[in-house]
Parts: structure tokens; sequence; C-alpha cells
């Protein structure tokens, strides 16, 4: 029999592996690393701002980067490096606050869809109605009926992105509810919340991770074209969206007013979309040893490429 | 027979689902009884309602599709006009399953300990300590080596014959009066197999609880039960004890089952026996004997009457009109298991 210390030592190995696991993916790691410092950025925004973002200034309007303004000024003189940085942090919260209400809501509706055939029928079927319109078109109308400002966005965006985890956590729980471990559960004389709370959200955790990780990517996304077409973040308080907007009309001559703010939404969505492919392998057994499995048959000779017979 | 020492008595069960095709029924008049410390063994085909039977006892079927009539006594109390609340507290208690396919019986995001502490809590409310101490000990009772280390494994790391362990650990923890096994070695090889029996039996010693083994394997009925009720399309078809069955079988589909397990004196270049037919579908079930058109000594009044089920013998009850002849034909009244 092995010492409790020897019991203890065991699991730490184990720990450390799967840290290793992360470190050694490097798309996740990468992502991580970009999503950290954005996450830096937008919550030390007022510190790290140099300048007022609002403060206007008519004699600076629209000077080329320099040792004073790092990304130059806008068309009022505005310092962009702060601007970039605030707008950085609205649509990160966007972002965030969207895949975190998206998330939760959409976990809801997806476990009621998969338990209860009836109201699967209805929420399934405006679910469907919600996904077949393009999911710029819907905000842009929710937020045109309701008034650009922070909230109603967020609330069109919601709404737009609940549909897609719904969908995969239905997926997902339907094939958690057929498992012979439900069965065995009731057996054992498990509430039906039991069940559902306690034993089936754990094994959705990772499809919905890597679901509303994308949702944060697209929300960021949707948000910059909402701002782009002023359906977004009204005007003064900056998002990258509407830094773009104003940048549109001095395209020709002030690149900086594209580039910086164009480059941070880059940035941000490559950032969540690394993290979130790299998630997926990581958390999906399947494809990381389909894949591994792959690169050591190549690496023996077995397998040629894709269509290669052995 | 005493009808108080009966554990559990199922008389004239019904359970039919709702599926698109209509009103299909499952299992009808299913009627047998288990004592305490007895095992009964329940055998037929696929298909042959013993798993659905077993369930309706826990009434594990989706209850929005499934009627259920008839009786199910537990001591003497009706398990199905008992409420969903009463009846939580009896699954895994009083009454608790095992089930056939070991690698999805358990939920692989927590631990073994973690799962057995769960099943612990939800009927003894014992302290974190207790439990825990209780899990180690029914872990130990079905022969896993180093159960305090065993207890940290997720379900993945351990084999399926640990696992199918691990659930017995599960089912037996709060001390059940019966169990019911639905076919807990299917899935396992055959040296663990005889394992697993083996650590049910010595648990049936120890506790005395009544043990309902769903199988079609009979060379597991010979091993470990001491009555059988033979299953055919959800029908009781005969209900007898094992060395009966074995010396005595009268029902021509047992007779059949009997004669396709090859045997160890058999000659090895004849063909072995088959049943001719499938199973019937739910959906078609014939108006007389629902075994006739699959039966030797079918009559036409076998295609045309629904046989009852009779008593042969004291301890022998059989579903057949013709048992009387089969018994003479088949020498004597004994038909023999391998010829």
């Amino acid at each position: 029999m092995k010492s409790e210390a020897e019991v203890k030592t065991n699991y730490r190995v184990k720990k450390q592996k799967s840290i290793a696991r992360i470190f050694s993916n490097h798309m996740l790691l990468t992502g991580l690393v970009i999503i950290v410092i954005m996450a830096i950025i937008s919550v030390l925004a007022p510190f790290i701002a140099p300048y007022d973002p609002y403060a206007i200034d008519p004699l600076n309007r629209l000077k080329p980067p320099s040792v004073e303004h790092f990304f130059g000024t806008d068309d009022f003189g505005r310092d962009l490096f702060s601007r970039v940085i605030y707008g950085t942090r609205i649509s990160f919260f966007i972002g965030a606050v969207v895949a975190i209400l998206a998330g939760v809501i959409g976990l809801i509706v997806g476990l009621i869809s998969a338990y209860y055939s009836i109201l699967d029928h209805i929420l399934m079927r405006i679910v469907d109605g919600i996904y077949a319109f393009p999911s710029i078109l819907l905000a842009l109308a929710i937020v045109a009926v309701r008034g650009p400002d922070v909230v109603n966005v967020l609330i069109a965006l919601v709404i737009v992105y609940i549909p897609s985890i719904a969908r995969v956590v239905r997926s997902a729980a339907l094939v958690v509810k057929e498992q012979t471990f439900v069965e065995a559960l009731n057996a054992q004389g498990a509430s039906k919340w039991r069940v559902l709370v306690i034993h089936t959200i754990p094994n959705l955790l990772s499809p919905l991770i890597i679901q509303v990780t994308f949702v944060f990517a697209v929300a960021i996304i949707t948000e910059a074209a909402l701002s782009f077409l002023g359906a977004g973040i009204p005007a003064p308080s900056p998002s990258l969206g509407n830094i773009l907007f104003d940048g549109k009309n001095v395209i020709y001559h002030s690149w900086w007013m594209t580039v910086f703010p164009g480059s941070f939404i880059i940035l941000l969505v490559l950032g969540l979309n690394l993290a979130g492919d790299g998630l997926r392998d990581l958390l999906d057994p399947k494809i990381v040893n389909a894949k591994r499995k792959k690169s050591r048959l190549i690496k023996t000779g077995k397998k040629v490429g894709r269509h290669g017979q052995q | 027979m005493d009808n108080n020492k009966h554990l559990l008595d199922i008389r004239g069960l019904k359970v039919s689902f709702w599926t698109e095709k209509g009103r299909l029924t499952a299992v009808e008049d299913a009627t047998f009884s288990i004592k305490k410390g007895e095992t009964i063994g329940v055998v037929g085909e696929s298909g042959c309602g013993k798993s659905v039977t077993s369930e309706s006892i826990l009434q594990l079927h989706d209850e929005q599709l499934t009627d259920y009539e008839g009786q199910i006594l537990y001591k003497d109390r009706n398990l199905l006009d008992e409420p969903e609340r009463k009846l939580r507290k009896i699954r895994g208690n009083e009454i608790s399953m095992i089930f056939q396919d070991p690698m999805s019986s358990l939920n692989p995001v927590f631990t073994i300990g973690n799962q057995l502490v769960e099943s612990l809590m939800l009927h003894r409310k014992p302290s974190k300590k207790a439990a825990y101490e209780k899990a180690i000990d029914v872990l130990r009772q079905t022969g896993i080596p180093s159960p305090e280390k065993r207890i940290h494994d997720y379900p993945h790391q351990l084999s399926g014959g640990m696992r199918q362990r691990v659930m017995i650990a599960l089912a037996i923890s709060c001390e059940p009066e019966l169990l019911i096994a639905d076919e807990p070695t299917t899935a396992l090889d055959v040296t663990t197999q005889a394992q697993i029996l083996d650590v049910l039996n010595e648990l049936q010693e120890k506790t005395a609880m009544g043990i309902m083994m769903i199988t079609h394997d009979l060379a597991v009925v010979a091993e470990t039960c001491d009555r059988v009720v033979v299953m055919y399309l959800g029908q009781v078809i005969e209900e007898t004890t094992v060395d009966q069955l074995f010396e005595n079988a009268l029902h021509p589909y047992t007779i059949g089952l009997l004669k396709s397990m090859p045997s160890m004196e058999s000659d090895r270049s004849d063909q072995l026996f088959e049943i001719e037919g499938t199973v019937p579908a739910l959906e078609n079930i014939p108006t007389g004997c629902r075994f006739a058109d699959r039966c030797p000594f079918a009559t036409n009044k076998c295609l045309q009457e629904a046989p009852v089920l009779e008593n042969a013998t004291v301890s022998h009850k059989v579903r057949c009109w013709n048992y009387e002849e089969i018994a003479l034909e088949r020498g004597n009244g004994y038909a023999t298991t391998t010829s």
C-alpha cells in the first residue's frame, strides 16, 4: 500500500502534467497571452491612457504618430492611443458580457430543450428562426428599434448569439442523457435536478467553454460592425468600431485612424480564436489523439499524406 | 407457497410505451416473485422484455410515454401506486440496480469516491468522513485491491471488470434488500464474468438480499440462480427451479434455448441447434400463442387461442397448450438438455 504522501506526490505530478499540456499547446498559449494582455489593457485603461480620450484639441487635428501621440490624433485632435485603449476596454467588456450572458441563457435553453420534448419543439423553432437571420442584420434591427446605446447593443448581441450556444448545449446534452450513468443515477434515487445540474452540466462544460470563446470573438466583431454602421456605441464614447468609422472619411491621408483600431480588433479576435481552437484541442481528447496518431503514422512512414493508403 | 415471505411479487404486470407507431406493449402479464436471499434468473432472447420488466420495478422509463398496469408488490406495497418522491427513497436504497455496460454506467467527470459518497449521502446522510470510510469499505467488499487509493480514480482509469465492481459497490452501498442485475456480465470477458458472479454470490450470502439476475446466458443461470423465469415476447412462458429447467423444460421455447447451447460432450461436427425464425416485432404480435409460428409442436389451437400460465407441478409453471404431450414425447416427461 502506498503512503498518503506518495499518493499526494502522484497527484502533484498529474497536475504538473496537465499544466505542461497547456504549455505545449502553442495555439492556446498564444491566444491566452493575447487575451490576458488585452484584459490588462482594458482594466487599466485609465492608467495606461496618457490623455483624456474625450479631450478635443482643434490645433492638433489628424497628426501622424509621434512621441507625444503614439498613434497620432483623430479629426477632433483627440489622442488616438487613448481612444483605442478605451475602445478596447468597451469592446472587451461587451464581448465578455455577451459571452457570459449568452453562455448562461444558452445553457439553460439547451438543457431545457434536451430534457423536455414539448418545450424542445417550441424553443428550437424560435432558435431556428433567430438563426435564419444574418446576425449583423438582426442585431442592427434590434438596435434600430431600441435606439443605440451600450445596454441595447448588449441585449441585441445576447439575443443573436444565444441560439449558437443553445444548439451546442442541446446536442451535447442529448448525448449525455442517453448514457447509462444517467439511468444508473435514477436507479440510485437521484432527483431530476440532481441529475441535470450536478451530473449533466459538468459533462457539457468543454463544448460550452469552446463555444463561449467563439461567441466572445464574434460578439466583438459584430459590435465593431454595428458601431461602424452607426448603430452601436453612440458617438463620443470610443469603441473600436466607431473609431474605424471616423477613420473611413480620412483613410487616404490619415492611415493611422484605421490601422491602429483595426489591428486591435484583429489581435483581440485572433487571440480569442486561437484560445478557442487551443481549448478544443485540449478538452476534446478525440481530436488530439487523432492528430497525434496521424503524425506518428506519418513519421513512421506508415501513412503518406491524406489520401495515401498505408 | 407462503406469500408473506415474498420480497417482491409481480402480478400481471403490463408495460406499454407510446411510440410513433402507436401504443406498443412490451411486457404483458409478467408474473413472478422473489424471496429474500433468493436468486432468480430471467432469461430470454433480445427484445423479450427482460430489461423492460426490471426497469419497470423501479419505474425508470420515461413516465410521460409509459403506461403500467398490474401490481408490483414490494413488502406488500404496490410500487406502481407510490408517488415519485417515495419511489426515490426506494431506488438505490432498498432496491438497486446494476447495468449491462460498465463502461458508461459511471459519470466520467467525477471520481468513483465522489459518486459512492454521493449515493450514500442521498439515502443515509452520514458525515462526510463516515461516508468516505463506508465507500472504501464497500469497494473492499467487491474485491477491489487497495480501495483507499482507487477511490481517487476517475472511471476511465479503471478496467471494465473494475468498473463493474464499482457499480456493484454503488448498488450495495445502502444495503439494499433486492438487487436487480441487468446482464451484469455480458460486456465482460469470461474470467472477469466468473469473478463478478462470485462477488455477487458472496455478497448475497453475507446480506441475504434477493437478486434478480437478467441474462441470456444459461451458463450464468446454472451457476447462480435458484429459480428461473423464461420470457418470450413480453410474457413469462415458464417458471421453475434451475434443476427442473435443465432436466424437465416443458415449453418448446425453453427446450430450444437449452438445445442451442453447445455442450462439452456434443459432437462438434454437428450443426448447433437453432430456433427457427426471429422474435416478431412488437407491432404485430400473433393472436394465439406468441411462439406458435416458430414452434415445432404448434397445432391449430395454438394459432387461435392464447395459452395461460398453468401449474404443471407445484413449482413449475408453463404457458403452453401442449406441454403434457411434449413431456410425454420427450421421454417419460423428462426433456434432456444435451443430446
